[in-house]
């Protein structure tokens, strides 16, 4: 009998943290940290900064598909290595940026980036990259995908992100169920589910918490209930906002339907403090279908509030910006989108949203 | 050589167009993986029936109880066996990325070898909590990835109820608006809560980010539970001869409804250069030869406006600093929730500034930990207790910075009243 070979000693995790980001900085950057003096736009894509040590920095920044596969990446860091010194970054929005601090090689680098196809814009007054989350292809509660829905409106918006010649940034999300990962947005394009969900009695006293679940309904209209002699829960369906809170910690309670999960189209989302105070998005349309996989009805809705507001805005103003300004009844009127009931808020503080004034533009 | 592909009739329609196709991708790695063949129909299969089949679980690496999204496919024949057998289990690892999301592309292409031999060959860059997403490995694969992600000197992010991976913005890396040093903030935070974030305990996520200006690219007001933002305190600093470019350039008109119209307190306004007012809070800087812009700083709400559109020409102070905002969070479950201010100003320069910072947030952490319910987030949490009450618990004196208005209804004790002002004059008596 051999004897049992010794097990390999088990690999402790090292608890490093968040790594130092100076072994990944550009030598001009790292040189001019904290340093920087003002900085300009050549070109669309492409920005210029000038340090007090009068050192300067181009930026050429492309948009990429985010979900990349390791021969893309490796041809980023090919195109890094060739003209960038090996140096890159990722935006919040999952553009790539290059650096480089000779501007002889800003312009073969662009050929390179768009030979690879990698489009190359996304600054100033441009559309940017859709920020978005993971749908179908990787998370367990998705109404619908993620990567699909931003690559069919990055294919209608490739000019837009460009060129800048909106009024000001746009920034868009996509979000594929309610919890709104995608984030707040000037336009943001986000599951709204119709129907409450449907319920596998079989299934939830094996698989939930049954009070965790009762806990996270914001409108109280779920309670346990014993269905066919099965502890199970029920959904009272009149107060029932279908919201999907309960799908998560509660899988058998289906919200997701082929049919009745819809997108609604939020607009007006500010993060910046730039002028107004940051500002949340409001719900201006809804209903439209799931309609994979290209959802023409979602890109036509989009672009139509696009192309309205880079008609009639004035510069620097943002989408909010421009709302407020003209008011949502002439929002409304000018985009041809109609203003429902829906529309009209009764959450908690909705009186808030109300018109409490004599203010109306005729 | 991999198995013949799945028909992707749907999928197929996302590689037309002229942006980066993820199905491009997706379709070069199943040339070599049986893996990202059955992804690729798992994936096809969500199109054609419009719903998602992946279930979680618990899947993780030693010594940590989170960082792992795991997934399981839940797309199975009669017998309860996996249709798509090759892509039965696709697991995620959460990763964090150096502040600022800067790499060198020797170690993005490690991290290319490490996921090609362990994993799918996809990855993020990066999450909407700012991971780095290795996306799709076995649950048997997923230490060995780790171990060697990890021996690079990368860390597990957060998932759960625990403190989560972070996010800065380029700041003063590459950018003149930049008002601390958001990596240094990022990671002394972030690194004081390793063990917060490796084994979630806490009642529900709390997010840190880190904006270097009030333009605040990180959108940390509106979806992290403690936003830093960069701001400053004294005046906004000029440069003549980039003003007076920018004046050549774009004009009076663009000067009047670009710059001072927009300005949100009416703070900026153009004058003859003679009468141009001088004095502590003044900032004045000449566009041409007769007329310049006159700012006064007091009522200056560093909203940014004016800075973006004339970079260099104005900007930010140097007395720099951040404002501390909490509880801001997206919609489940009680609706929307925008930081709101919990310092005003916090100088952010020496190494005890940034002790101070890492201080407030262990407070924070502290006091949310003990009393926060399960699964409420700060800005609920707030909500429901009020400010005051948790202010008092993290040791923050009130200011009337916080509030957009104060109290418009009388349903309240004022007993104390007198007690309070005392209060505030010992405190001013003694500072």
């Amino acid at each position: 009998m051999n004897a049992p070979t010794p097990a390999a000693p088990l690999r402790k995790a090292v608890e490093c943290g968040v790594p130092d980001n100076t072994p990944h900085l550009h030598p001009t950057m790292l040189k001019n940290y904290g340093n920087w003096k003002y900085h300009d736009r050549p070109r669309p894509g492409v920005l210029h900064h000038v340090a007090h040590s009068g050192d300067e920095i181009w930026t050429v920044r492309a948009g990429t598909q985010r979900q990349m596969d390791v021969f893309t990446i490796r041809t980023l860091c090919d195109i890094a290595d060739k003209f960038a010194e090996g140096f890159v970054r990722f935006t919040i929005r999952s553009n790539i940026e290059f650096m480089v601090a000779d501007p002889k090689k800003v312009d073969p680098m662009i050929v390179e980036l768009e030979k690879n196809g990698f489009p190359v814009g996304g600054t100033g007054n441009s559309v940017s990259m859709v920020s978005h989350t993971q749908g179908w292809l990787h998370c367990d509660i998705p109404g619908t995908d993620a990567s699909g829905v931003v690559k069919s409106m990055m294919d209608e918006l490739y000019n837009e992100f460009k060129t800048e010649e909106m009024p000001n940034r746009v920034h868009m999300s996509t979000s594929c169920c309610e919890i709104n990962c995608g984030g707040q947005a000037d336009i943001a394009i986000i599951i709204q589910h119709t129907k409450p969900p449907k319920i596998n009695h079989d299934m939830v006293a094996n698989v939930c918490e049954r009070p965790t679940v009762v806990a996270r309904c914001p409108v109280a209209a779920i309670r346990p209930a014993l269905v066919n002699g099965k502890p199970s829960l029920e959904v009272d369906e009149k107060k029932c906002i279908c919201c999907g809170a309960c799908y998560p910690p509660c899988p058998p309670m289906q919200i997701n339907d082929p049919e009745y999960s819809k997108l609604a189209i939020w607009v007006g989302g500010k993060n910046s403090n730039a002028r107004g105070k940051p500002t949340f998005m409001k719900m201006v349309a809804s209903g439209l279908p799931n309609n994979a996989p290209r959802w023409p009805e979602v890109n036509a809705a989009v672009g139509n509030i696009l192309r309205t507001y880079k008609a009639d805005a004035r510069p620097w103003e943002r989408l909010s910006d421009w709302i407020d300004r003209i008011g949502w009844p002439r929002f409304f009127e000018k985009t041809g989108l109609p203003f429902t009931k829906y529309l009209i808020d009764d959450w908690r503080g909705s009186r808030a949203n109300l018109n409490a004034s004599t203010h109306i533009r005729f | 050589m991999a198995k013949p592909m799945h028909p992707t009739p749907n999928l197929d329609q996302l590689e037309s167009g002229p942006w980066p196709s993820f199905v491009t991708g997706l379709k070069r790695l199943a040339k070599d993986k049986d893996y990202m063949v059955d992804i690729l129909g798992h994936l096809e299969h969500s199109y054609q029936t419009r719903k998602g089949y992946w279930k979680g679980g618990t899947v993780g690496v030693r010594g940590y109880g989170g960082g792992v999204i795991p997934r399981f496919s839940e797309i199975k024949d009669d017998a309860g066996k996996p249709v798509f057998k090759d892509a039965a289990e696709f697991h995620t690892l959460r990763i964090m990325p150096p502040p600022g999301m800067h790499y060198n592309t020797a170690t993005l292409r490690q991290f290319c070898d490490i996921w090609e031999e362990h994993g799918s060959g996809l990855i993020a860059f990066h999450g909407q909590s700012g991971d780095i997403m290795f996306q799709g490995a076995t649950s048997e694969n997923v230490q060995p990835a780790f171990d060697a992600i990890n021996d690079m000197g990368f860390d597990m992010g957060g998932a759960g109820p625990a403190v989560r991976t972070s996010m800065s913005c380029v700041g003063a890396a590459r950018c003149e608006q930049s008002c601390y040093d958001e990596a240094k903030a990022h990671r002394e935070v972030l690194n004081t809560f390793l063990d917060d974030i490796h084994r979630p305990a806490l009642p529900y996520k709390f997010k840190f980010k880190f904006s270097g200006c009030p333009n605040d690219c990180m959108n940390s007001i509106q979806r992290s539970d403690m936003a830093v933002i960069g701001t400053w305190r004294d005046n906004i600093r000029t440069d003549e001869a980039l003003a007076k470019k920018w004046f050549a350039k774009h004009g009076m008109n663009e000067l009047v409804n670009d710059v001072v119209a927009r300005c949100p307190t009416k703070a900026i306004q153009i004058k003859e250069i003679k009468d141009v007012r001088k004095g502590d809070n003044f900032s004045s800087v000449a566009v041409n030869d007769s007329q310049a812009l006159e700012i006064d700083n007091k009522d200056c709400v560093r909203c940014m406006h004016c800075i973006n559109v004339m970079t260099g020409a104005l900007a930010t102070g140097v007395d720099k600093g951040a404002t501390i905002l909490m509880g801001g969070k997206r919609t489940l479950k009680i609706g929307d929730l925008m930081g709101t201010v919990v310092i005003p100003f916090l100088p952010l320069k020496t190494d005890e500034d940034y002790e101070k910072l890492v201080d407030l947030g262990q407070k924070t952490i502290d006091f949310f930990a003990e009393n926060a319910l399960e699964h409420e987030r700060t800005g609920e949490m707030i909500e429901r207790i009020g400010l005051v009450n948790f202010l008092e618990g993290i040791e923050v004196d009130i200011d009337p910075n916080m509030v957009s208005a104060p109290r418009m209804n009388p349903y309240v004790n004022t007993i104390g009243w007198d007690d309070e002002v005392a209060k505030i004059n010992a405190k001013k008596a003694a500072a």
